[in-house]
């Protein structure tokens, strides 16, 4: 009895130890602005508005992709206390790909590879203050990468 | 439930003048649960929800990814102030709780 009331306690407090970290993280991810179709209900979930067209935001991508699955984007942003970049593509089946945020000396510059379904803008968000910028870049897309 | 595993990522940091430049490359399926396997089944979604960066245990680069990011997964980050030698460790952990996370010293390029 005793052996098993032990077992039952250090099986429940690794179960906990276990979830507490996953549900603080999952408490970070932003599931609405994520699993939305539409891109103006991921940007509103994000607390992005009015946002300001700019030419400081580079985005470098391929005119044409030869295959969605990967097209490598570099996004650097030159506007001052840049501190987060989010990269949608309009036309994905989810618009919103992925949002950085940037402290203690990063750089306000990222390259990652994303999915294209089909020939887009690749729209790009900064953050710098209480302001929104934005810069988009088009994709043509020739052979679609979304499953 | 959560895995550790350090095999899981590449990564390199090397300083170049005053800039410390960080390449990760991850081994994850990212699954969007949106592709279909050869029995026509739908393929649960799996894929990296959020990867942090520290530079010796301060966050530097906090992400949220969604389904979009490709198949394992290439990220390059840029430091200011990092010196030669300081430890620059990477975090992901994705919708099923598993995780990896590693580190390496900035190098002279």
């Amino acid at each position: 009895m005793q052996r098993r009331k032990f077992l039952s306690l250090l099986l429940g407090s690794a179960s906990l130890l276990f979830m507490l970290p996953i549900n603080a993280w999952a408490a970070l991810w932003n599931k609405a602005a994520f699993e939305t179709a539409k891109l103006s209900e991921a940007s509103k979930n994000l607390a992005i508005h009015d946002e300001i067209t700019s030419l400081d935001i580079q985005i470098t991508a391929p005119d044409r992709a030869e295959n969605g699955a990967i097209v490598q984007v570099e996004v650097k942003s030159n506007i001052l206390n840049t501190e987060a970049i989010s990269i949608f593509v309009e036309k994905n089946p989810t618009p919103l790909i992925a949002h950085f945020k940037f402290s203690q000396g990063a750089e306000p510059f990222i390259i990652t590879r994303i999915k294209m379904a089909d020939t887009s803008d690749i729209k790009v968000v900064v953050k710098a203050g209480n302001q929104y910028f934005t810069h988009a870049k088009n994709v043509i897309v020739l052979e679609n990468g979304c499953g | 439930m959560a895995v550790l595993n350090t095999d899981n990522m590449k990564m390199r940091a090397q300083l170049k003048g005053e800039v410390t430049e960080v390449k990760v490359l991850m081994s994850h399926p990212m699954e969007t649960g949106r592709k279909k396997d050869d029995f026509d089944k739908l393929i649960p979604a799996h894929f990296v929800q959020l990867v942090t960066a520290t530079l010796n245990g301060k966050t530097v680069l906090e992400a949220q990814w969604g389904t979009g990011i490709s198949k394992n997964p290439y990220l390059t980050f840029r430091l200011t102030g990092a010196k030669i030698g300081d430890i620059i460790e990477v975090t992901w952990i994705d919708n099923l709780g598993e995780t990896a996370t590693q580190n390496i010293a900035v190098t002279q390029a």
